[in-house]
């Protein structure tokens, strides 16, 4: 059967990762194609890559940098941020990225999901949403989570994976960044919504918070984290050797 | 020298990346005269079979695939690439392949049960089926990246490798100087440039 992917998620700015990291042997911490590289060699079972430049000519560095990295490390590299229209797709698809990760510029242009998944397939459209309570209610938020939508997060969702998404990334703003684990309510009710693979980020803290997500949502096909992955705290080597031993498939 | 064929389908740049990383000569060509005088001929592919099957043979470059390969000449298939080296296939319809193995493309979603997801898509393990040259550097059990909604069915004769999706997916195919890689060796990590690697010294 298919394993459960880990997935760590790299911010880059101005070319460079934002975030610091302390890994040993490794001389660069704040390069890109260094880090996915370490990643790649240790176990990740692929990669997201978040632009985060605002500038045109940050994007054309993100846009070097991705195609160098593509070069360098051989696993599936998700790439978001600043997609807003068909063309970035066409931009990053041709550095050698295999899929497109759409969040703010799904919700600003309505067909920008079906246009993508008509010309590249489903298979190559992520839709990343990043969802909070508000009065009880799963709502969709825009622009990094600042914006709340109004929308109501499963709807959004299931007329995604429709339109011809064909993965989800459930970033939980609610457990983003506290390190207690994944939002398991949350996750639970998208993955029950939707047949597309479902992938856990925001809350990660240690091993187990991954071992307790597999176990408790076997629907869910992934977990995604940075922080936890850039500092050190999570070796991927030891995360998927605990996840073995709990009877957890992984590669 | 190994080619790669290029008919207009789908993007070669991780392919080209992973040959490049093992340290082999590769081209991307649609030049007849190149794939000739090749080494060996990697077909790639992605997308619909109607569309992919169509556009290589307009560009001619099937005729001479197939003729390479009848003349002896190593050839690896990945993916769509791989499904089209079959008899037929029935995405959308009813397509005619290149014919060099035996079988058919079947629908994953009327073989595998329907609870499972729609494409096969992740690290699935491997599972071997009978010893191949191409698989020399790797281990039965190994993961390899796959994304894709149908697989060949009826080739028990080259069938080299499979998967459990519920059912055991055809994964990897080899039969004398053809071969074929259902899955990604280029997005396969370390496995998948083992598997290039083998197929590119064979001899």
């Amino acid at each position: 059967m298919i394993t459960k992917r880990i997935i760590p998620c790299l911010d880059v700015r101005d070319g460079r990762v934002v975030k610091g990291t302390n890994f040993k042997n490794l001389n660069d911490v704040s390069s890109p194609v260094d880090l996915a590289k370490y990643y790649s060699d240790n176990g990740a079972d692929e990669l997201v890559f978040y632009d985060i430049t605002a500038s045109a000519e940050g994007r054309r560095l993100f846009t070097d940098i991705l195609t160098e990295v593509a070069r360098t490390i051989f696993i599936p590299l998700t790439v978001g941020g600043g997609i807003n229209t068909v063309d970035d797709f066409d931009r990053v698809l041709k550095c050698g990225a295999d899929k497109v990760s759409v969040n703010s510029g799904a919700i600003r242009n309505p067909s920008l999901i079906p246009e993508a998944a008509k010309r590249y397939g489903d298979q190559c459209v992520v839709l990343s949403v990043d969802v909070a309570r508000v009065d009880g209610v799963f709502r969709v938020f825009a622009k990094g989570g600042r914006e709340n939508t109004g929308l109501e997060a499963i709807e959004w969702i299931k007329r995604g994976v429709a339109n011809g998404a064909g993965e989800i990334v459930l970033n939980s703003i609610d457990t983003d960044g506290v390190k207690k684990g994944f939002d398991l309510e949350m996750l639970k009710a998208v993955s029950d919504a939707v047949s597309v693979p479902v992938i856990a980020s925001g809350g990660a803290g240690c091993i187990q918070d991954f071992v307790t997500l597999f176990k408790t949502l076997p629907k869910v096909d992934a977990g995604l984290a940075a922080s936890i992955f850039h500092f050190g705290e999570v070796q991927i080597s030891d995360l998927k050797q605990t996840l073995a031993q709990n009877g957890i498939l992984v590669r | 020298m190994i080619a790669i064929v290029d008919y207009g389908v789908g993007n070669l740049f991780s392919l080209k990346s992973s040959l490049d990383a093992i340290g082999v000569d590769a081209c991307i060509t649609s030049d007849e005269d190149v794939l000739r005088s090749a080494d060996k001929i990697i077909l790639p592919g992605v997308g619909a079979f109607r569309d992919a099957i169509a556009k290589l043979r307009e560009s001619g470059l099937d005729r001479v695939v197939v003729e390479e390969a009848q003349n002896g000449k190593e050839l690896m298939g990945i993916c769509l690439g791989m499904q089209m080296l079959f008899e037929k296939s029935y995405e959308y319809g009813e397509w005619e392949g290149l014919g060099l193995l035996k079988g058919e493309i079947i629908p994953l979603k009327d073989f595998v049960p329907s609870e499972l997801k729609i494409p096969h898509m992740g690290w699935n393990k491997l599972i071997f089926k009978k010893e191949t040259p191409i698989f020399k550097y790797i281990n039965d059990g190994d993961a390899v990246y796959f994304v894709h909604s149908y697989h060949a069915v009826g080739c028990d004769d080259s069938v080299c490798s499979t998967s459990e999706y519920g059912r055991e997916v055809t994964a990897a195919v080899s039969l004398g100087n053809v071969h074929g890689c259902q899955f990604h060796p280029e997005k396969s990590g370390q496995v998948g440039l083992a598997i290039l690697k083998a197929f590119c010294e064979k001899e």
